[in-house]
């Protein structure tokens, strides 16, 4: 177990440096001066050249990194070109509410995606499997905007039941926030569910098709208990595989979604920073964003050596 | 050992759904296994052996049509809805399958799988279990049972995980015991050694079995009686040692021809049956063995031949016996 964990956590630290450095080349490389794009076109020059000193944006490249890196290790990630003040500060109002929406998107997907993979597969070539997964051959084909769109139709303006956008934020308690973020989840799971749905399918009947399960059929194991007992946790590797893929689409998603329901959450902020050319804030964001799908992979791998006994001793 | 037999089968047969249409896999199967008498069924894959056996077990897929009786102690098995048929598998009949590497389940350890069907069938509790579990380890031969009983099925070799399974399969007692090629995928120097213990246990849990090979020599070693299976057919029947002793079918004398011999001659052809088994979904109207037979004649291939007595309780579906059994009947 060591070992794996060993090798995982180097894995995982590579990965974040990568991803540091080439978001930093990436943002750099962008043409234009984001004091010049700040301060307007008619600005003089002496005022631009001002404002960069003071941006800091005059400094050599690696020693621009080098300060991002140290402001990272310190939780100083500078102030916004455009708000002026502290980004570590923006991006953690915005959290609160993108962490729960990702949460809540994910449980959806799992929760559909796992009862119609399993009970498909259970039903394997019958009328419900057929029917289910019709469904979630439309699902993988729906925009996760226009269905927002959708339930909004449905949900707003036709039943009145929840609001059409806004977040209710988290003071008068948990509900009137979930229920502000309820739809947004929604769509966002929609299409992660049907996907993930198709491979809990044929992960459980791969599974379904092995020898072992003769064997607990042969012990006097009903059918359910099979599926239950021996099944569900060999097919899960390749389903918590797909789940830690998913989870980045899903943070991808969130800027869009965001902007169909108006939520202040972390895609919202990314995509008025691009468009305020405010690219510290950008280059935050994003390496939040892939600090997140990392961690979540790297917990996936770990899950991997929990659900399956073969995986801590061939690495110890 | 009372007379009533155990397990009586009349006249199975299984249609099968496979992907080049539907497929008489067996037909016209019948036999009776008294309290601890054994039975080897041999044959070439792909004959019915196995269909047999899973339809003993009633676990052939749902598109398949079972035909015929199969009765345990007079009660019919054949239409017994799968909840009553679970309270009887693992419990009265159990299996022991082909492949140990992939036939036990590589999240679970030892323990607890050889424990499921105690759990299952006798209602005492975990720990009692785990008890019942090391003692049946222990019987079958797994050394250190004790300390290993928390260890996973990839930690043993694969003659050991056949123990597993074999202690698997006898943990509720059964009456009648099915083991479909036990020891095909194991190293020949295993094999004697498995084969060796579960006619042991049979022997001395009063078991009935029935004992599926394609190994004609495992066949002779192991059981009182034996049927040839061809073409989803039993095209010979009877004791073991009168079967040897004058095969009537070609197909039987085929098959022993066709075994390798240790001490031939140098450079000496394996002898073979010429031809390749039929498909299943298209066999020809006649005798299964026609398009094979050496002393086929027209009338071979007008209907199915019916089971011609050549001995006590020793039975060949040929019409040509005359001629096979004068000419090669005592190749033996």
């Amino acid at each position: 177990m060591s070992v794996f964990f060993l090798r995982r956590v180097l894995t995982l630290v590579a990965t974040l440096f990568a991803a540091s450095l080439i978001i930093f080349l990436v943002l750099d490389a962008l043409p234009g001066n984001a004091a010049q794009m700040l301060m307007g076109a008619d600005a003089s020059p002496d005022a631009v050249r001002a404002l960069t000193v003071k941006l800091g944006l005059d400094q050599p490249l690696t020693v621009r990194y080098l300060l991002w890196i140290e402001g990272m290790a310190v939780g100083d990630l500078g102030n916004s070109y455009v708000y002026g003040t502290p980004v570590a500060g923006l991006i953690a109002e915005r959290l609160v509410l993108t962490i729960p929406l990702a949460i809540m998107s994910m449980l959806i997907t799992v929760v559909l995606a796992l009862a119609a993979g399993i009970y498909t597969a259970a039903n394997h070539n019958k009328l419900g499997d057929v029917g289910v997964m019709s469904l979630t051959q439309v699902g993988i084909a729906l925009p996760n905007f226009w269905f927002a769109i959708l339930l909004i139709l449905l949900f707003s303006v036709k039943l009145q039941l929840l609001s059409a956008g806004g977040f209710a934020g988290w003071d008068d308690g948990i509900w009137p926030g979930i229920r502000s973020l309820l739809l947004p989840a929604i769509s966002l799971a929609v299409v992660q569910a049907a996907i993930l749905a198709r491979v809990t399918r044929s992960a459980v009947l791969e599974v379904l098709r092995e020898d072992f399960v003769r064997t607990a059929r042969a012990k006097g194991l009903g059918k359910r208990e099979v599926l239950w007992r021996h099944v569900l946790r060999n097919a899960m590797i390749p389903v918590m595989t797909v789940m830690g893929l998913q989870f980045a689409n899903l943070l991808a998603g969130t800027i869009v979604i965001e902007n169909v329901f108006y939520l202040p959450g972390l895609g919202r902020l990314i995509f008025q920073s691009i468009a305020n050319r405010d690219l510290i804030v950008v280059r935050n964001c994003v390496m939040l964003l892939a600090a997140m799908v990392v961690t979540v992979n790297f917990v996936v791998d770990m899950l991997y050596a929990f659900i399956d006994p073969r995986i801590k001793v061939s690495n110890l | 050992m009372s007379d009533a037999p155990l397990i009586e089968v009349k006249d199975l047969g299984v249609r099968l759904n496979t992907s080049r249409g539907p497929a008489q896999a067996v037909r016209g199967v019948s036999f009776a296994l008294r309290r601890g008498e054994t039975l080897g069924l041999v044959g070439e894959s792909g004959c019915g052996k196995s269909v047999t056996a899973l339809a003993l077990m009633g676990l052939l897929p749902e598109s398949a049509v079972v035909s015929g009786s199969i009765r345990l102690d007079g009660a019919e098995l054949v239409g017994l809805p799968d909840a009553a048929y679970c309270k009887l598998r693992g419990n009265r009949i159990s299996m022991i399958f082909q492949e140990p590497m992939t036939a036990l389940n590589p999240m679970h350890t030892i323990g607890h799988q050889v424990a499921e069907p105690l759990r299952r069938h006798t209602g005492i509790s975990a720990a009692e279990a785990q008890q019942e579990a090391i003692a049946l380890l222990d019987r079958v031969g797994l050394p250190d049972a004790a300390k290993r009983i928390d260890a996973y099925p990839h930690q043993f070799s694969g003659g050991q995980r056949q123990r597993i399974t074999i202690a698997m399969a006898l943990a509720c007692q059964p009456d009648v015991l099915i083991a479909d090629e036990p020891t095909t995928a194991l190293d020949v120097t295993i094999q004697g050694q498995i084969l060796d213990l579960i006619a042991s246990l049979v022997e001395e849990r009063g078991m009935s079995m029935i004992l599926i090979s394609h190994d004609l020599g495992v066949i002779a070693e192991n059981v009182d009686r034996m049927m040839v299976m061809y073409g989803g057919t039993v095209v010979e029947s009877g004791a073991t040692d009168a079967v040897f002793r004058r095969m009537g079918h070609p197909y039987t004398q085929g098959l022993f021809r066709a075994r390798p011999r240790l001490g031939a001659r140098k450079g000496t052809r394996l002898k073979t049956i010429a031809g390749t088994v039929p498909e299943l979904a298209d066999l020809p109207a006649g005798c299964t063995f026609a398009d094979r037979c050496a002393i086929v004649e027209a009338r071979c291939r007008a209907a199915l031949p019916a089971v011609v007595d050549v001995g006590a309780a020793h039975g060949v579906r040929c019409i040509r016996t005359d001629v096979s059994m004068a000419a090669g009947g005592s190749s033996a």
